[in-house]
């Protein structure tokens, strides 16, 4: 066995290690830390699997940003555990559970060790979709999501600002229109400030870079905006920006502005390019490339008001 | 073994874990925690078939890895929206049971608030 393989067990096992203590942690805080951490190990999984692109977005999106959520989500928490772990189920219960999970979980082992050869597979497809006529993209992740299921990625927008609304929608009705509750303290650390200045622009345009490099090597719109919202929330958190109030035009303009160009260029390539969707060929790629910044700008904003939460203002219940 | 089948086999047992979590964790949040682990590994499975689908030049079929990307984005903004629903719970009521019965015992007041 080489080296490698030693590396490849060494990183299976750290990861279901992380996994099992996110399960079993007595402390709901230690629980959702652990997640974090276990976001973060399985980008280095995704790597080893040849997928740089996933292995950025788990990196960005699984583990930061539902970090940051799940930790402030925790900590605010922490209180109402105490009470409830008296439900926690028999010992009769949890080995039953024990025992159907790993049912479950063997037999879709079998199926794995078992799956059919030769593998089906769509990559002819997607690397005519990203040398072929209408795009000349160097990345066959961004031809992917771009070109050849370019829907998917406008709904999946879509879905995004649903959540958003979903979200708005919970809070108090005395707060809507109001900004959410701030990230921070009232007076944050010295050191979180300096961070925030010092990491802030850096961050920015490593973000704005990666969605840039999309086009050709692997990074893109998803990868830039997490970054870029990452950078957002530091500079919330540390107070040097407030938060917008959720009725502000800008807002709500920046978070439908990604789908709204998407669906706009999708509509005039079925009058001008013969089909839904379809790109004129001669300037595909300067036209895939300004609607992924506008979906940049539509993550950042839809990313960080999914973390900040529902409007939000003193008194309300 | 190679690395993919690995890492897919790793996905099956978080699958089950994260099922183990789901079922026995009384707290909505353990409940959301074990949820994403049994998303993750099935995105992991579907890692693999990314992987075995190389073909055309490729070391992986970009289909199913763009779908992971996506089920990753989606995935975080279905969390945003069921952790705004537990802090809401718990702003309301001081409390986070999801347990229909502990709603509905008589001697309980914050039932009625």
């Amino acid at each position: 066995m080489s080296i490698q393989t030693f590396l490849d067990i060494a990183l299976a096992l750290l990861v279901i290690g992380v996994a099992v203590w996110t399960i079993v942690a007595r402390d709901l805080f230690v629980a959702v830390v652990a997640y974090a951490v276990y976001g973060l190990f399985l980008a280095l999984v995704w790597i080893r699997m040849y997928a740089p692109d996933v292995a950025l977005t788990e990196a960005a999106v699984g583990g930061g940003v539902t970090g940051v959520l799940l930790v402030a989500a925790g900590k605010r928490l922490d209180m109402s555990a105490i009470d409830i772990d008296r439900q926690k189920p028999s010992t009769t219960l949890a080995i039953l559970a024990a025992g159907c999970s790993i049912l479950f979980a063997g037999v879709l082992m079998i199926v794995i060790l078992s799956l059919p050869a030769p593998a089906p597979t769509l990559a002819p497809q997607a690397a005519a979709a990203a040398s072929g006529p209408g795009a000349g993209l160097g990345n066959p992740i961004t031809a992917v999501l771009m070109s050849y299921r370019s829907f998917d990625t406008m709904l999946e927008k879509v879905v995004l600002i649903l959540a958003v609304v979903g979200v708005w929608s919970v809070g108090a009705d005395q707060a809507w229109g109001a900004a959410p509750a701030p990230f921070g303290p009232d007076r944050p650390y010295d050191a979180l400030v300096f961070l925030a200045k010092a990491l802030a622009p850096v961050g920015a345009i490593i973000g704005f870079h990666i969605f840039w490099t999309g086009a050709d090597a692997p990074g893109g719109a998803f990868q830039g905006g997490a970054l870029l919202a990452a950078m957002w929330m530091v500079a919330l958190m540390a107070r040097l920006i407030e938060l917008p109030r959720i009725d502000a035009r800008w807002l709500r303009l920046a978070l439908v502005a990604g789908p709204a160009v998407f669906l706009a260029v999708g509509i005039a390539g079925a009058m001008l390019a013969g089909s839904f969707f379809a790109y004129p060929s001669a300037f595909a790629k300067p036209l895939i490339l300004s609607i992924e910044a506008f979906m940049v700008l539509s993550i950042a904003v839809a990313l960080t008001m999914l973390v900040a939460g529902p409007p939000y203002r003193k008194g309300a219940p | 073994m190679t690395p993919a089948v690995l890492a897919a086999l790793v996905g099956a047992a978080l699958v089950g874990l994260g099922l183990y979590g789901l079922i026995v964790h009384p707290h909505p949040l353990r409940k959301l925690l074990a949820f994403n682990l049994v998303g993750s590994g099935a995105f992991l499975v579907f890692g693999m078939v990314a992987r075995r689908g190389a073909a055309a030049g490729l070391a992986f079929d970009p289909v199913p890895q763009a779908m992971v990307i996506t089920g990753i984005v989606v995935a975080f903004a279905a969390s945003a929206l069921a952790v705004a629903l537990v802090l809401r719970l718990f702003a309301t009521s001081g409390r986070v049971d999801l347990d229909p019965r502990v709603w509905t015992r008589p001697d309980d007041d914050s039932s009625t608030s």
